[in-house]
């Protein structure tokens, strides 16, 4: 997997100057549908550490991300109101972090295909540990209190109107922080350790390295960002179920990151922002959305190897 | 010369096939221990079992007096063991130079592993000493999927090296290589010797016989002989089991 180059990174700044112009001149719809896009890129981000960078395909990434955002709902259940964001943040990614790590050394001990069905295993474990138990609230999910922008006293107040220019700079600042690290963190020894895992795991322990610990560090940091992305998704609806952790979640954020481009970071935002995109336009022009969203991803998996983030365009 | 590496009754059984029986050996600094035998000896099991990559059966295994049966193969070569594999087994979309760094980093300690990676860091330049001395100097910044089979063989040698061991395991390093390359690799293999200990697995036997220090014989997982490589020369025992008419 590699990093964008730094001409890729001001395409990519560029794009999102454009989305923070939004409030300028887009509709409310639209910024709520940008909004969604970019916590779908933030799951997907997540997700794309484990499989662009380690090589570990996993299907209990939702899990997190729904952690994440039940986190939100059990946080304010224990202080008796809406926490501060400063607080329900990084008690979400530290609780999703936390059950990746737990996790972590049982579903580690299996490799490739068995590592995908261990992780399907413990996901749905999860999953139903919200649907089956009073824990979450319940199969139907519930309504919950949005955590307060700000501190100490001191918060933004959330209207109708404002709510959705809000939010839309909010989810482009978290998706900028967690891009900007991850594209630091692959810049380091351990981001070169997890290529080296994924291009010959057995050589890497041949050589000295620590490789179960290189991957479930890898594996709690994936579970800890893709908490973030659930926190911004609970944030966004105020409303959590137990969907958020299923199987079919984690298959989803897999197909945006095989749609951006399994080869570079960036890839999971470009195949979010897309899919969401084909989604859109899907439900406009036919009552099977489904449909036409297979038949654009099958044609793009078939014909761009390395996703979208693989075209080049003729210079 | 003290041993840096013991083995000390080494087994291996696989089902009902004891492919490694009784095995001893020691390895010093200065000297290239070359092992023989025909396929289906033990040999590259023997190697497997001293990397830490198999559990031995029964026996033990002892580095720098330490006892490292166990342990697992990361922590063994920590503990300063480079192998090479008899089937090429690198990264191939990675470069030349990440193949050996990445052997340099896997010393660096968890915390160092934060920092990010520049041009001039101390292990580029322990990786690139490493390349120079097996002779890919000069294809540092290629595609090691590029390489023909004999720089593979050379990046083989390379990548055990830039770990910066002190005991090299070396199984049949000249696996499909033409007589002018076993040339070569006989001059480094001498270099290689003089700072390391060597354990050498091959079939070539012009070059075992003109760089070995001191021969094991296996057969059917046992030790045959051992001794220099004159006594094994003249030893009716092996040239009954294996060399015949080759020596």
């Amino acid at each position: 997997m590699r990093c964008a180059s730094p001409r890729g990174n001001l395409a990519l700044a560029l794009a999102a100057l454009a989305i923070a112009a939004m409030p300028f001149y887009a509709s409310p719809y639209h910024m709520q549908l940008a909004s969604t896009a970019m916590i779908a890129a933030m799951f997907a981000l997540s997700l794309q550490l484990l499989v662009g960078g380690a090589g570990m395909v996993s299907l209990a990434q939702a899990a997190f991300f729904g952690i994440g955002a039940y986190a939100v709902h059990l946080l304010a259940r224990v202080t008796g109101g809406a926490p501060s964001i400063l607080l329900s943040l990084p008690a979400s990614a530290s609780i999703a972090g936390l059950a990746a790590l737990l996790i972590g050394p049982f579903a580690l001990r299996t490799r490739g295909f068995f590592f995908l069905m261990t992780t399907l295993a413990f996901g749905q474990m999860l999953f139903f540990v919200f649907h089956d138990t009073s824990l979450g609230g319940g199969a139907d999910g519930v309504f919950i209190q949005r955590p307060v922008l700000g501190a100490f006293g001191v918060a933004l107040e959330l209207t109708r109107a404002n709510r959705p220019t809000v939010f839309l700079l909010l989810n482009l600042l978290v998706l900028t922080v967690m891009y900007a690290a991850l594209w630091w963190l692959m810049r380091t020894l351990f981001g070169h350790a997890l290529l080296g895992i994924r291009a010959n795991e057995d050589r890497m322990r041949a050589m000295g390295h620590d490789v179960l610990r290189l991957k479930l560090a890898a594996f709690v940091v994936a579970g800890a960002l893709a908490g973030i992305a659930g926190h911004m998704a609970a944030l966004n609806d105020a409303f959590v179920n137990p969907e958020l952790l299923g199987w079919h979640r984690s298959a989803e954020a897999l197909l945006i990151v095989l749609l951006g481009g399994i080869a570079a970071l960036h890839g999971p935002i470009l195949g979010a922002l897309a899919y969401t995109l084909i989604g859109e336009i899907g439900q406009s022009i036919t009552e099977r959305q489904r449909l036409v969203e297979g038949l654009v991803i099958l044609a793009a998996v078939l014909l761009l190897r390395n996703g979208i983030a693989g075209i080049r365009l003729p210079t | 010369m003290t041993a840096i590496l013991q083995a000390i009754g080494l087994s291996r059984r696989f089902g009902g096939l004891l492919a490694v029986a009784d095995v001893s050996l020691a390895l010093a600094v200065g000297e290239l221990h070359a092992v023989i035998g025909p396929n289906g000896a033990g040999k590259s099991t023997l190697v497997n079992l001293l990397a830490g990559e198999l559990l031995p059966t029964a026996g033990s295994i002892r580095i720098d007096g330490d006892d490292v049966t166990g342990r697992g193969n990361w922590r063994v070569a920590r503990c300063g063991v480079g192998r090479s594999f008899q089937r090429t087994n690198l990264m191939p979309q990675m470069t030349v130079l990440e193949n050996a760094r990445l052997a340099v980093q896997a010393r660096v300690s968890a915390r160092g592993l934060l920092r990010t990676l520049r041009r001039d860091d101390a292990s580029v330049s322990i990786a690139r000493i490493a390349l120079s001395r097996v002779g890919l100097a000069e294809s540092a910044d290629r595609i090691a999927g590029t390489l023909s089979h004999g720089q593979l063989r050379q990046l083989e040698i390379g990548v055990a090296l830039a770990g910066q061991p002190k005991v090299l395991l070396l199984d049949e390093p000249l696996a499909g290589m033409g007589p002018e390359e076993s040339e070569t690799f006989a001059t480094l293999l001498r270099e290689l010797s003089r700072d390391h200990a060597v354990l050498l697995v091959e079939h070539d036997m012009d070059v075992v016989f003109a760089v070995a220090h001191r021969m094991t014989v296996m057969l059917d997982g046992r030790v045959l002989e051992c001794g220099t490589p004159e006594a094994i020369r003249a030893s009716a025992a092996v040239r009954d089991a294996y060399l015949g008419h080759s020596v």
